[in-house]
């Protein structure tokens, strides 16, 4: 490292994070910030145990028997990875932390709606999470994180009702957190902060709201009405006494699409404030791109069945879900080549979090095309229940949504923390997650082509080869990812104290202090401009 | 070398043919193949545009001093719809051939055999109608048209062949049916691929594709046992359903000589087909669909029988042809 | 970077005519005026009422399913309910709504003492409802062994198909329970309303708990309108099936 590792000397201005000291200034704050740093913490936290699981599995399908754990073990391993990935670390990832410090920032406002809320939103989180780990310690639960009946409802001998519970509490969560996003950005934009003036990311933060507002509720009440079938042993899903297992998959599903869109929205946001600071350009095609966070909202609700082609759903009911599933691609190949299109004539800066907004871009069109296999029913068919899938959604959901979220914490932490973190570190960190990635889960796409199914513990011998590059290239992802977890955790005692707006970037968070203090903004600002007003547009043109 | 590299190395050796394309044995096969090309070149093309642009802008655009002011570039509506339209049309050509192609795979032609598969936790038993049973294995014979009709007797399983390029979930208390006619002989790979408990990854087996003499030699070696519709008349006799279903329709219970297929009009005003399903019903749920003329008198068989049984008693009610009723099955 | 905004004076009062003074006690610090904050809080409840539409749809939904499939054995569960119980119910709701609707309208006009008045007889209202629920109706259901999961007893004389007819009653208990859940809530909300509108808390200026509670508990009311047709009303309770 370049700098020296002697203590910088504290900033003594007053700001959000030194306004006050002590467990309970943190734990009953209801400043925004404070609440996206709670957040930060425990998401963190949970991502670290999925991750955990997902390296015993890795190391575990090294051998074609089995090189670890027996097959019991193997299943609760899976079901955990894909349990606290999704509800506790995906979900709320950057919503909750970005979201929650940003939004009343970039609209010019003091702080969220209803600051309390916020704050009940994350010990709800935290409620369900301890729920849920409870669940993990105790024996844990070997259903998979898609918990179909009648296997969760009858037959399993596992955790369901703790974890069922765990994540019906932390749907309540989001659901919070989605409604204050929702009445913020409608009612407390600054003067002259029309729809079209404001960030991108904003309106992806707003597309995924109304999706947790109209999905979430669709969950709790699938995983209540399993709760009490279990619990009671009466037949919602039991076919013996005329139920329908079917149904579950319906009602899980017409959550649980639209909730791979929260996932993946709020880092299409992110990218694009990326791609515009690190190219000083306005994004092209501004207008699309809003437009399209919409439509994909709008149409991920319609699109469930594809996950249920080969269930025996009616032939006709397969065809209009493969007619949409292709619908909804088109919204998101427009904002690829929106975003390719701003780099066009751009100033282009290459630090740590453009590397993760250029990995995004191809790997999510990488994932995003692969996903056409699937919406292709006979393609699918062949494809659906093995590798493939794991591939297709690992590409969307790790190279497309965990990057973005790297590269948003990396751009907004010389904000949230007043600290610069060390560039070539975080440089080489995405280089290094990458490759790790890429050789993780390519080969996941062969495996899949060939056949082999997803959730299995063991598997015939011809296939060792590719889950090998596999298993090594999880090692290296895993490697990449503790790298920040040290540069961060270092900076925000040894970093070098960052200026309000490092990256020279448009944005009104980049117009008060870094940090900021605890209300933001001294006045409410009066926003007379478009976003990304790097260069000013010419009169009777559309940006 | 120790032994754990030597095994090691001598399964990579096994698999170093490294596949990357499974076998394609069935009719189908071809088709999807094709489709999966055209996909993957599809995704190829993108790709590498995308990158490759990414690369050229990144380079040629980089930023050469800290003030630099790029000018302001509008945007273009005619490339804004050139590049909604040309995914959309994409859209429009994969989807129309991918959902004839699953159209056509998903009829059985009218002549095909058909084979009765039951899984269970964590194994597959499948019936030929001619009698032999098989665990965890599928024999059938090339070039003919195999239709598989299928059902769990617990949770909900999968049944895939990917050499076929087919899979299917199976189902508690429904049928579910796939159809394939292989063209190689050979043997290939079948998996569970719906998890469904502790041995998901064992409940797996292979099919066995032989020449039509082969399989016929198959199919009379071993133990002669009995045909699926003389287990289902031994059932019949011993559960009691004799004694109400006669065939001369005495007026207590309907009779059963020629029913399957045929259509039946309920209580309700209802008229339904007969087919494998309705008939299921009828055993395991009795008063669901009751019958004008008829009172609710039959009693619930669920529990007592078990998904095979179930089978051989349809297939024996199959055989009840609207002649006589025949005692020998097939 | 100095010209992306102007800088204005802090609090916009020139447009909102009720905040002639400009700190109101009851502003919160996150908004700048009291307009602000009463149509963030309705626009929050509208939202929220939003989600609990998508969690009873869910039932709903379910419900709709099996309906379809088994309407015998769900026509036979359906007039094995007392409607008069149900129908008075329903008739308590829409009282209770109505004097909750006035209540708001106390506040509006600033009568302390109807205020109160009105939110104590919706919560007796609400209490009655659940006291019909839970002493006749359930009593009785569970006296006569019709509750699932606890010693559902199917009766040949009934007709049609068991388990049909006890899926009618998972889904009835079900949904009525979760209503009710909804109403004792709501119950525990209008009691710290009451509280706060003795101590004289609400006037014309500022009655937004009041508004947004309303909102609250007019959906629950509405939610019983779908329920009582759904649950007591199938097949008619003349013609088919014969009277109760």
């Amino acid at each position: 490292m370049s700098t020296a590792v002697t203590e910088i000397p504290q900033d003594s201005r007053v700001h959000y994070l030194n306004v006050s000291y002590g467990v309970k200034s943190w734990l009953l704050t209801v400043d925004h910030k404070r609440i996206a740093l709670l957040y930060l913490g425990s998401i963190t936290f949970m991502f670290l145990v999925g991750g955990v699981a997902a390296v015993l599995m890795r190391i575990h399908l090294i051998e074609p028997a089995g090189a670890l754990v027996q097959p019991e073990t193997y299943n609760k391993l899976f079901s955990a990875h894909g349990i606290i990935m999704v509800f506790f670390f995906l979900v709320p990832s950057i919503p909750a932390t970005l979201g929650n410090f940003l939004v009343p920032l970039m609209v010019g406002a003091k702080d969220l709606a209803f600051p309390k809320l916020n704050l009940l939103s994350w010990y709800i989180y935290v409620v369900g999470a301890l729920f849920t780990l409870y669940a993990v310690i105790s024996g844990g639960v070997d259903t998979g994180w898609t918990f179909y009946t009648p296997y969760s409802s009858t037959y399993s001998h596992s955790a369901v009702i703790p974890v069922a519970i765990g994540v019906f509490i932390t749907g309540f969560s989001s659901i919070l957190t989605g409604l204050n996003f929702i009445v913020t950005i409608h009612k407390m934009r600054a003067p002259g902060l029309t729809w079209f003036r404001l960030p991108l990311f904003i309106w992806s933060i707003y597309a995924t709201s109304v999706i947790f507002i109209l999905g979430t509720p669709v969950l709790a009440i699938t995983i209540f009405l399993l709760g009490v079938e279990r619990l009671f042993h009466v037949g919602i899903f039991d076919p013996a006494v005329g139920g329908d297992p079917l149904l579950f998959q319906h009602l899980f599903w017409f959550y649980s699409h639209p909730a791979v869109y929260i996932m993946i929205l709020p880092g299409m946001g992110v990218v694009s404030e990326l791609i515009a600071a690190f190219s000083r350009k306005r994004i092209y095609g501004y207008t699309m791109v809003a437009y399209s966070s919409f439509a994909i909202a709008i149409i991920s609700f319609l699109v469930w069945g594809h996950h249920m082609f080969v269930t025996g759903q009616s032939i006709y009911a397969g065809l209009i879900f493969s007619v949409l599933s292709f619908l909804v691609a088109i919204p998101s190949a427009i904002k690829v080549f929106n975003w390719t299109a701003t780099l066009y004539k751009g100033s282009i800066s290459y630090e740590a979090p453009m590397l993760y907004a250029l990995g995004f871009i191809g790997l999510f069109t990488m994932g995003g095309l692969t996903g056409l296999f699937l919406a292709s029913l006979a393609t699918d068919v062949h494809l659906s229940g093995t590798y493939f899938i794991v591939a297709h959604f690992h590409y969307i959901m790790v190279g497309g949504a965990v990057m973005a979220y790297m590269g948003g914490l990396h751009y907004w932490w010389p904000k949230i923390t007043g600290r610069m973190y060390p560039d070539m570190w975080a440089r080489v960190a995405a280089v290094i997650i990458f490759v790790g990635f890429n050789l993780t889960f390519f080969p996941q796409f062969m495996l899949g082509y060939l056949g082999m199914p997803r959730r299995y513990a063991v598997y015939p011998p011809e296939f060792q080869v590719f889950n090998v590059m596999s298993s090594a290239g999880a090692s290296i992802l895993g490697i990449g990812y503790l790298i920040p977890l040290v540069y961060f955790i270092w900076s925000m005692r040894y970093g070098p104290i960052a200026p309000a707006n490092p990256w020279g970037a448009k944005g009104l968070e980049w117009t008060v202090p870094s940090p900021p203090p605890t209300d933001n903004f001294e006045e409410t600002p009066i926003v007379t401009e478009e976003a990304y007003n790097y260069a000013p547009i010419p009169e009777g043109q559309h940006g | 070398m120790n032994a754990a590299t030597h095994l090691f190395t001598s399964n990579l050796l096994a698999a170093a043919s490294l596949p990357i394309h499974p076998p394609t044995a069935s009719t189908i096969g071809q088709g999807v193949d094709y489709l999966y090309f055209f996909l993957t070149g599809i995704t190829l093309f993108f790709t590498i545009l995308i990158f490759s642009i990414i690369f050229y802008f990144m380079i040629k655009y980089h930023r050469r001093s800290e003030d630099e002011a790029p000018g302001f570039v509008g945007t273009s509506m005619t490339l804004e719809i050139t590049w909604t339209l040309v995914p959309l049309a994409i859209c429009a050509v994969l989807f129309v051939w991918a959902s004839s192609l699953y159209f056509e795979n998903s009829r059985p032609p009218n002549a095909s055999m058909e084979l009765f598969v039951v899984g269970k936790q964590w194994m597959w038993h499948i019936q030929h109608p001619e009698g032999p049973r098989e665990i965890d294995e599928l024999h059938v014979p090339v070039g003919v048209p195999v239709k598989l009709t299928m059902t769990s007797e617990d949770v909900i399983h999968d049944f895939s062949i990917p050499a076929f390029r087919i899979k299917k979930d199976v189902l508690p208390g429904r049928y579910s049916s796939i159809w394939f006619q292989a063209t190689k002989t050979g043997i290939y790979h079948f998996y569970c691929a719906q998890y469904c408990g502790t041995d998901h990854a064992r409940m797996i087996g292979w099919v066995y594709v032989m020449t039509a003499e082969d399989y016929a030699g198959w199919l009379s070696g071993g133990v002669r046992g009995e045909s699926m519709a003389q287990s289902g008349e031994r059932l019949f006799t011993q559960l009691g359903c004799i004694t109400c279903h006669v065939a001369d329709n005495n007026g207590r219970c309907p009779t059963l000589v020629g029913v399957f297929n045929h259509p039946v009009k309920l209580k309700d005003g209802r008229t339904v087909v007969a087919d494998d399903a309705y008939l299921r019903n009828a055993i395991v749920n009795p008063n669901s669909m009751p019958l004008p003329n008829y009172a609710p008198l039959m009693p619930s068989f669920q529990g007592q029988i078990n998904e095979e049984q179930l089978l051989q008693l349809i297939a024996y009610i199959k055989s009840l042809g609207p002649e006589e009723r025949k005692s020998a099955g097939k | 970077m100095a010209d992306l905004v102007a800088h204005g004076s802090g609090h916009d009062a020139a447009h909102d005519p009720a905040a002639t003074h400009s700190h109101s006690p009851d502003l919160k610090h996150q908004f700048d005026n009291m307009t602000q904050q009463f149509e963030a809080g309705n626009l929050g409840m509208w939202v929220f009422l939003a989600t609990e539409v998508l969690f009873f749809g869910g039932l709903f939904a379910s419900y709709t399913v099996y309906r379809s499939l088994y309407l015998p054995g769900f026509e036979i569960g359906s007039h094995l309910l007392d409607v008069r119980f149900g129908a008075t119910n329903t008739a308590v709701l829409i009282c209770s709504s109505l004097t909750m609707a006035l209540a708001i309208r106390a506040a509006q006009t600033g009568q302390r003492k109807a205020q109160v008045i009105l939110l104590v007889l919706t919560m007796l209202l609400g209490a009655a409802f659940l006291g019909i629920k839970f002493t006749f109706e359930w009593r009785n259901d569970y006296l006569e062994h019709l509750v699932p999961g606890v010693d559902f007893l199917y009766r040949p004389e009934w007709g049609g198909n068991g388990p049909h007819v006890q899926l009618f009653f998972i889904f009835y208990f079900i949904m009525t329970s979760i209503h009710a859940l909804h109403m004792i809530i709501g119950i525990g909300l209008l009691s710290v309303l009451t509280w706060m509108a003795a101590r004289g808390r609400f006037s014309p200026d500022y009655y937004t708990p009041l508004e947004v509670s309303g909102l609250y508990w007019h959906f629950v009311d509405i939610v019983w309108i779908f329920l009582f047709p759904l649950l007591y009303l199938i097949g008619g309770r003349y013609g088919i099936g014969g009277g109760h």
